[in-house]
C-alpha cells in the first residue's frame, strides 16, 4: 500500500513537472500557475488549521504581506525583473515569519470561535494599514513590481514553477510534521488542549510555530503571486475570498489529511476559474462560486479523503479481510462533541 | 473640545444602532454557536429591501421596517433551517463557511438587481439638524438611536420576561439540558435566527439612511461587528450593547482628533488592547473545553 502510494506521488511529481511541457498554451498554464498556488495555500493553511483545529480566516493577510513585502524589497534594493526576482521570497517569508509570530503569540491566546474572529480583524488590519501607509505602500494606488523580461508564450512557466517549488515544499513540510511528535502534539490540541496540556504538550510553542509555519509559506505564495501579476492594491492582494478559499479547498478535500488540500484544490481553483471565465462579467458569478461553496459542505462536510477511505475501510471489512481496516495518514481522528 | 464632544455624542447615536446589529449576531452565536459571518450581508440585504419599498412605494424609510422586519425573519428562518441545521459535526468551522457563503450568494444577488452603484435611503431629516449647545445633530441620527433602542429593549423583554425567552436562554446557557427539560432548540435555533434577521433588517435601514451603500459594503460591516461582539463576549447581550458603545465613541474621537482614515484601525487598536487583558472579552465566560 505505501509502495503504491510512493508510486503515485512520484508518478503526480512528474506530471506536475512536465505539465508546461504536455499544454504549453499560454490560458492552461495561467490556469496551472492559479491552481499550483493553491495547492501550496491550501497545505500551508492545513499544517494550522487542519492540525490543531484553530480555523484562521486571516491568512489573506498573510498573503497579501508577503506581496507587499517582496514588491518593496524590490524596489528597495532596485532589483530589475528577472529570475533574481525569486531569491527575495525567502526573505519575504522570514518578513512574514516576524509577523505572523508576533500576530500567533496575541491572536493565540484566544480559542475556537474567538480565535476565528481575531483573525478576520487581523486581515482587515493589513487591509486598512496597506491603504493608509501612503508613504510606504503606495495607498490605494497601488504598488508595481519591475516588469521580468521574459514574455509571450512561455511568461507563466518560471511562475509556474515557483508555485510548484513552494507547494512541493509545502506538502513536505506538512508530511514531515504529520509523522512527527511535533505533529502528534499538534492532533492532540485538536481533539482536547486542555487533555494535551495536561499530558505534557508545550501547547502554546506548538500551536505558534504551527502558526508561523502555515503564515510563511502562505506569504512566499503571496510574494510570487504579486511579481505574477505584476500590480498589487490593497482590496486584491487582501482579498477575504482568497482567505476563504483556501479553508473550503481543504474542507472539501479533508480537513488534517495531507492529499486533501490538493485534491480540494486541484477541483476547486479550476471550477472557480471556469466560473469567473464565463460568469465574470455580471455577478452572478459570486451566486454561483457560493452555491458550490454550500454544495461542498452539505453534503460532503467532512471532505474527500475521509469519507472516501471510510467507504474503502468498509467495503474491507464487509470483504472479510480484518487486518487492513485500521491505520492510514488519511484516517480523520475522533472530534470532539459538541455541547 | 467641542470637536471631541460631537464625536463623542455622534457615537453614542450611532454605537445604539450598531449595539442592535450586534446583538442580533451575539444572539445567533449564543443559541446556535455558530459564528454568522453573513451578517453584514444581511443588514445590507435589509437596507436594499428598504430602499426597493421606499423607492417603489414612496414609503418613509422607517414604515419599510413594517414589510421588510417579517420578511427577514421568515427568510431567517428559512435560511436557518436549510443550511445551518444540518450541520451536526464541526459546526463551528463549517458554519463559517456556510454564512460565508450565504454573505457571497446574497452580494451576488443584490449586484444583479441593483447594481454596484451606491444608494443611499433619503428623506427630508437626513440632513435636517437641530442644534445642541455649540453643534448640530442631525435628526436622522436621533431617530436612528431611538429606533434601535425600543427595538434593542423590546429584545431584552422578550429574553427575560416572556416564557419563549426562557427557552432562548436556557437554550444558550445548555443546549443538551434544553433539550432534556422539554425546550424545542431547533425551533428556537430558527425563530433566533429568524429574530437576528430581523433585526439586521431594523439596523440595515438606519444603516442606508446614515451611509451610501453597495452591494460589497457588508465586509467593512462584519469586521466591526465581530470585533464588537468578540470585545463584548461571545453570546452575551450586554456586553454586544456595551461594546457597541465604546468601540462608534473611540472611533469617531479618533477621527475627530487624527484622520478619518485612522478612525477604523483605533477599533482594531481597543480590539487588541481588551484580549490582551482578557481574551474572553468584556461578560465573556472563559472557554474552558472547545465550544
Amino acid at each position: 500500500m505505501t509502495a503504491l502510494k510512493a508510486a503515485g506521488l512520484v508518478v503526480m511529481f512528474a506530471v506536475a513537472l512536465a505539465l508546461p511541457a504536455l499544454a504549453p498554451d499560454p490560458a492552461t498554464t495561467n490556469i496551472a500557475v492559479f491552481t499550483m498556488m493553491y495547492v501550496g495555500l491550501a497545505t500551508a493553511w492545513n499544517i494550522m488549521g487542519g492540525y490543531t483545529g484553530y480555523i484562521s480566516l486571516g491568512h489573506a493577510g498573510f498573503f497579501g504581506f508577503g506581496s507587499y513585502a517582496l514588491g518593496l524589497l524590490l524596489a528597495h534594493f532596485a532589483i530589475a525583473g528577472g529570475y533574481s526576482a525569486f531569491l527575495f521570497v525567502p526573505l519575504a517569508g522570514l518578513l512574514t515569519a516576524v509577523l505572523a509570530a508576533g500576530i500567533g503569540w496575541f491572536a493565540l491566546r484566544t480559542r475556537a470561535a474567538t480565535f476565528v474572529i481575531v483573525t478576520i480583524a487581523f486581515m482587515f488590519m493589513v487591509q486598512l494599514l496597506a491603504e493608509n501607509l501612503v508613504g510606504i505602500t503606495g495607498g490605494g494606488r497601488g504598488l508595481s513590481f519591475p516588469v521580468p523580461p521574459w514574455s509571450g508564450g512561455d511568461f507563466n512557466i518560471p511562475y509556474y514553477y515557483a508555485m510548484l517549488a513552494l507547494a512541493t515544499l509545502g506538502l513536505a513540510i506538512s508530511w514531515r510534521i504529520r509523522f512527527s511528535k511535533f505533529g502528534l502534539g499538534l492532533l492532540a490540541i485538536r481533539d482536547d488542549e486542555d487533555k494535551a496540556l495536561a499530558v505534557g504538550v508545550p501547547t502554546r510553542a506548538f500551536k505558534l510555530t504551527a502558526f508561523i509555519v502555515s503564515a510563511t509559506l502562505v506569504g512566499m505564495i503571496g510574494a510570487v503571486y504579486g511579481y505574477y501579476v505584476t500590480y498589487i492594491y490593497p482590496q486584491f492582494v487582501v482579498d477575504p475570498l482568497i482567505g476563504i478559499s483556501m479553508v473550503l479547498m481543504v474542507f472539501l478535500g479533508g480537513l488534517g489529511t495531507l492529499s486533501g488540500p490538493i485534491l480540494g484544490a486541484v477541483i476547486l481553483e479550476p471550477a472557480q476559474l471556469w466560473l469567473a471565465y464565463h460568469f465574470g462579467a455580471s455577478r452572478l458569478y459570486l451566486v454561483l462560486y457560493a452555491s458550490v461553496f454550500l454544495l461542498v459542505i452539505l453534503l460532503l462536510p467532512r471532505g474527500i479523503i475521509p469519507s472516501v477511505s471510510e467507504l474503502i475501510t468498509r467495503w474491507r471489512a464487509g470483504a472479510g479481510d480484518s487486518k487492513g481496516a485500521a491505520g492510514g495518514a488519511a484516517d480523520p481522528l475522533p472530534k470532539a462533541i459538541s455541547p | 473640545m467641542t470637536r471631541i464632544l460631537e464625536a463623542a455624542v455622534l457615537g453614542i447615536l450611532t454605537g445604539g444602532v450598531y449595539a442592535l446589529m450586534a446583538s442580533g449576531l451575539t444572539l445567533i452565536f449564543g443559541v446556535m454557536r455558530i459564528i454568522n459571518v453573513g451578517h453584514g450581508a444581511l443588514v445590507i440585504l435589509g437596507a436594499y429591501l428598504s430602499f426597493a419599498v421606499w423607492h417603489n412605494l414612496g414609503l418613509d424609510p422607517f414604515l419599510t421596517l413594517v414589510i421588510t422586519m417579517p420578511v427577514m425573519f421568515g427568510l431567517g428562518v428559512v435560511l436557518q433551517t436549510i443550511f445551518i441545521r444540518p450541520l451536526k459535526t464541526d459546526r463551528e468551522a463549517l458554519s463559517v463557511l456556510v454564512t460565508y457563503a450565504i454573505a457571497l450568494g446574497i452580494e451576488g444577488l443584490l449586484g444583479y438587481f441593483f447594481t454596484s452603484n451606491y444608494v443611499r435611503l433619503r428623506t427630508w431629516y437626513d440632513t435636517a439638524s437641530f442644534p445642541v449647545g455649540s453643534f448640530y445633530i442631525t435628526y436622522v441620527y436621533v431617530f436612528g438611536f431611538v429606533l434601535c433602542l425600543a427595538i434593542l429593549g423590546g429584545l431584552f423583554w422578550m429574553l427575560y420576561r416572556t416564557r419563549f425567552g426562557g427557552a432562548i436562554r436556557a437554550t444558550m446557557l445548555n443546549r443538551t439540558a434544553a433539550q432534556l427539560i422539554g425546550v424545542d432548540v431547533d425551533r428556537v435555533s430558527a425563530i433566533a435566527f429568524g429574530i437576528g434577521m430581523a433585526t439586521a433588517a431594523a439596523g440595515g435601514v438606519v444603516f442606508g439612511m446614515t451611509n451610501a451603500f453597495n452591494p460589497g459594503s457588508h465586509y467593512d460591516l462584519i469586521s466591526r461587528l465581530l470585533t464588537i461582539i468578540v470585545l463584548g463576549g461571545l453570546g452575551s447581550l450586554r456586553g454586544a450593547v456595551i461594546a457597541a458603545l465604546v468601540m462608534l465613541v473611540t472611533e469617531d474621537v479618533t477621527s475627530a482628533v487624527t484622520s478619518p482614515v485612522w478612525a477604523s484601525f483605533a477599533f482594531f487598536v481597543v480590539l487588541v488592547l481588551v484580549l490582551l487583558v482578557r481574551p474572553q472579552g468584556l461578560y465573556g465566560v472563559r472557554v474552558r473545553d472547545r465550544l
